[in-house]
């Protein structure tokens, strides 16, 4: 009796999945669609398949370092061109600095001595995911932290969470940083008096060929 | 004057462009700005300081927008990071 009420029971199963087979693989393809039009939200559709566009954060980080350069000042850029980070003065009794990493904690640190202060811990998430990531592009994200420590310091301090320097940077990456931050700014010091001894080196020929 | 906000995965987007000489345009202005606020962003003002130096302002309301802004960029509120 047991025997072929299992058998029964096989037989009805291997039925019901013949006549709905169709139908359960329709389903999956569209599951596998929606998941991936939310990983890629960005994909081309491409004969009726969602795609992933690789160029599509390489084009969002252009924009967002037109932006950056347009609102900070030549220095500034081309130390995050050249470098990857800001470094932005502290504004409380000065005697410190932050560097401003993308998507990585404020470091506060002493630039006279290189000593590192503390990591302070901040986001800008947006909530409303337009685009199915919260991360802004890495320059905005430079960007927005450059603009929240010129305009209110203390408010961006207080919202964040501090921890002792190490927690999120290596330090020895930031020790080698810092060293190309110092040999950054030694070049553009040393290219900046070449630029103003030129003209004068310039203005003396002039004169001694006008004398002779 | 021009509206921007940040988009992840896209750089910034104009929101709202406009004359405030124009009543028409400055209420768009207005309404846009407010939309941003009430979605939780915050605004800042690029700006300029004497000797050329580049500064941001934070502002709360339209009213402490500089009438000769020309640009108010729209970004996430900050929060605390792991």
């Amino acid at each position: 009796m047991i025997l072929a009420l299992a058998t029964a029971a096989l037989v009805l199963a291997a039925l019901l999945w013949e006549l709905s087979r169709e139908r359960v693989r329709a389903g999956a393809r569209r599951l596998a669609g929606r998941a991936a039009r939310m990983l890629w939200p960005g994909g081309e559709r491409e004969q009726g398949e969602w795609s992933y566009d690789p160029g599509r954060e390489r084009r969002a980080e252009l924009r967002a370092r037109a932006l950056m350069r347009s609102c900070v000042n030549e220095e500034e850029w081309a130390m995050y061109r050249d470098l990857g980070f800001l470094r932005v003065a502290g504004g409380a009794g000065g005697g410190y600095a932050y560097l401003v990493y993308p998507h990585r904690p404020l470091l506060a640190y002493v630039p006279d001595t290189g000593e590192l202060l503390s990591e302070y811990c901040v986001a800008f998430p947006d909530r409303s995911r337009p685009y199915g990531s919260a991360r802004l592009p890495d320059a905005d994200d430079v960007l927005a932290k450059w603009m929240a420590l010129r305009a209110d310091e203390r408010a961006l301090i207080a919202d964040a969470n501090v921890h002792l320097p190490g927690r999120q940077l290596d330090p020895e990456r930031v020790a080698r940083d810092l060293g190309r931050l110092v040999a950054w700014d030694d070049a553009r010091d040393r290219g900046a008096r070449a630029r103003t001894r030129a003209p004068a080196r310039a203005g003396r020929l002039a004169g001694s060929v006008r004398a002779a | 004057m021009k509206l921007l906000r940040m988009k992840p995965g896209h750089g910034e987007i104009l929101l709202a462009e406009g004359d405030l000489e124009v009543p028409e345009q400055e209420r768009e202005l207005i309404e846009a700005f407010r939309g941003e606020l009430d979605a939780g962003m915050w605004a800042a003002v690029p700006t300029q300081a004497p000797g050329g130096r580049r500064e941001a302002e934070l502002v709360r309301s339209f009213a402490e927008v500089p009438r000769d802004a020309e640009r108010v960029i729209f970004f996430p509120r900050a929060a605390g990071g792991r």
